[in-house]
């Protein structure tokens, strides 16, 4: 009880810092923004995905790049409060350890949920459509909001263990890329073998068409079991990681 | 005599290789200001943190209210606050915002009353709508001590809380700390400033190299010393009376080389 409630003050005050400065969640939607529009009105007519509408097959792939990007803000909100001596504070308080860092990563999913609705609408007046009904869309928000805690929890190490504020927030570049090689952008079919392997089989591919079965009420083959099979992994791998380093450094 | 509030005995810890503490013992009693004095390095923030159940110790005892700081950390943690050594404030947050969070982590009864009355107490009244980041530095600790406060918690540690102040706010956080004693909080501080431990303290222990070498009131400490006695000492030039002496010399000798020239 105790837990909930101190994990509800956390959440409260974090989200302040969110709100007063919104420039954070623009940022981290403004660049995937260009990048669907680059994209959907640039290289999207001469890109073949099979789709009549090209921002109908990008949709997903630039809402997990938003997400990949948005959790460094997380690192970054954990690093200030461990330099500031603010967990140091909160540790030597009679509340629950545990949520000093459930505060944060609360936060995370909301905060990357605002900015992912920011992107849809955006996408909406590009012309997206779909045919999913309510619990397709329930999917969608579910594999999403599994996907965000999955990452928060990869972006509380270095949250926890970096020297400078770079370096908290460097690591969520390459996982920005990670879209670019797989069937995010276009089929992988086209690409030579060995990419093509890597695409085939990282999380992202199997995320994004697990996404796009939903919005376009396909039949669904095994796609959404390997996307969860990598969420809840990354998530239990890293969140055992984080919670070792959080033991030891604080 | 007062009932000890804080108790160390045989106090150890190192960090990979280095031993800082090599056994320290000291004990502070309830209403003291008591300083721990020591050089950068010599160990002061290690002790801070293992009694305020941040740190383990590798071996010794701890005990602040007679709860001990390894197993009973959180009934320690009810009875104390910490200041780090640095301001622990949310920039983000307004000084009343900061006040309140603590407030409400603390479960404090009518935190809007308590948190008004502190903001009254550390002249942040006016700021108090303000974001903690526009602060200045005395302000800041300010707030910062006063977040320390919320809860009325009966041991106060403050490590190294004038360090990187202006003199203007070093006094501010002097008055606050005086404030402080005289309503009967027993105060842990530490400082490498001798002056600010002559200030503040009644009771003044030395750390160095991982122990107390020292310890006592002040008028006990300048007993350990010999009486004062009077010397005659031949009095050396300082570089300013000599730098002063040689502008001087070369002015009058221009002065001189003019007047032959105007001759």
């Amino acid at each position: 009880m105790k837990a909930l409630k101190d994990t509800g003050i956390l959440f409260d005050r974090s989200m302040k810092h969110i709100l007063r400065s919104p420039d954070t969640i623009i940022t981290v939607a403004i660049v995937p923004i260009m990048i669907m529009l680059l994209f959907v009105y640039v290289f999207g007519g001469a890109i073949q995905t099979g789709t009549d509408n090209y921002v109908d097959y990008l949709l997903p792939g630039i809402l997990l790049m938003a997400i990949s990007s948005g959790i460094s803000y997380t690192a970054l909100r954990l690093f200030t409060d461990v330099q500031k001596g603010i967990f140091q504070r909160f540790h030597s308080m009679p509340i629950a350890r545990s949520s000093v860092l459930w505060g944060h990563v609360l936060t995370s999913l909301v905060s990357n949920a605002i900015t992912v609705v920011i992107i849809f609408l955006v996408s909406l007046l590009m012309g997206f459509r779909s045919s999913a009904g309510l619990l397709q869309w329930l999917g969608v928000a579910g594999i999403l909001l599994l996907f965000t805690l999955a990452l928060t929890w990869v972006a509380v190490i270095p949250g926890l263990t970096a020297k400078t504020a770079d370096g908290a927030s460097v690591f969520a570049y390459p996982l920005m890329f990670l879209p670019f090689i797989s069937s995010a952008f276009v089929p992988t079919a086209t690409m030579p073998t060995a990419i093509r392997v890597f695409a085939e089989n990282q999380p992202v591919t199997s995320i994004v068409d697990t996404i796009r079965t939903l919005l376009y009420s396909e039949p669904m083959g095994n796609d959404i079991w390997i996307a969860l099979a990598w969420c809840v992994g990354i998530m239990a791998v890293a969140w055992m990681i984080a919670m070792k380093v959080y033991r030891r450094v604080h | 005599m007062k009932a000890a509030v804080i108790k160390t005995e045989g106090l150890k810890k190192s960090f990979k290789d280095i031993e800082v503490l090599k056994g320290v013992d000291f004990t502070v009693r309830q209403g003291e200001v008591f300083a721990l004095l020591g050089s950068n390095g010599a160990g002061k923030t290690t002790i801070i943190k293992i009694l305020s159940t941040l740190l383990p110790p590798d071996s010794g005892r701890a005990e602040v209210c007679g709860f001990d700081v390894t197993r009973q950390p959180d009934k320690v943690r009810n009875a104390i606050s910490l200041t780090g050594q640095f301001a622990a404030v949310d920039d983000i947050l307004t000084g009343r915002e900061n006040l309140m969070l603590i407030a409400r982590l603390r479960d404090v009864p009518d935190p809007g009353r308590v948190v008004n009355s502190l903001l009254e107490r550390f002249a942040l009244k006016e700021a108090a709508d303000r974001r903690a980041g526009t602060y200045s530095g005395g302000m800041t600790r300010r707030l910062d001590i006063a977040m320390s406060l919320v809860g009325a918690p009966s041991v106060i540690f403050l490590d190294e809380p004038t360090t990187g102040l202006d003199p203007e706010g070093r006094m501010e956080v002097w008055n606050t700390i005086r404030a402080l004693a005289s309503g009967g909080t027993t105060i842990l501080l530490t400082t490498q400033y001798l002056e600010e431990a002559e200030q503040l303290a009644g009771q003044i222990a030395i750390l160095h190299d991982g122990r107390i070498i020292a310890n006592g009131t002040l008028e006990e400490l300048k007993k350990l010393f010999p009486p004062a006695k009077v010397e005659y000492v031949e009095k050396q030039p300082s570089l300013e009376e000599i730098f002063l002496a040689i502008i001087g010399n070369t002015k009058e000798a221009a002065h001189d080389a003019e007047k032959e020239a105007g001759e």
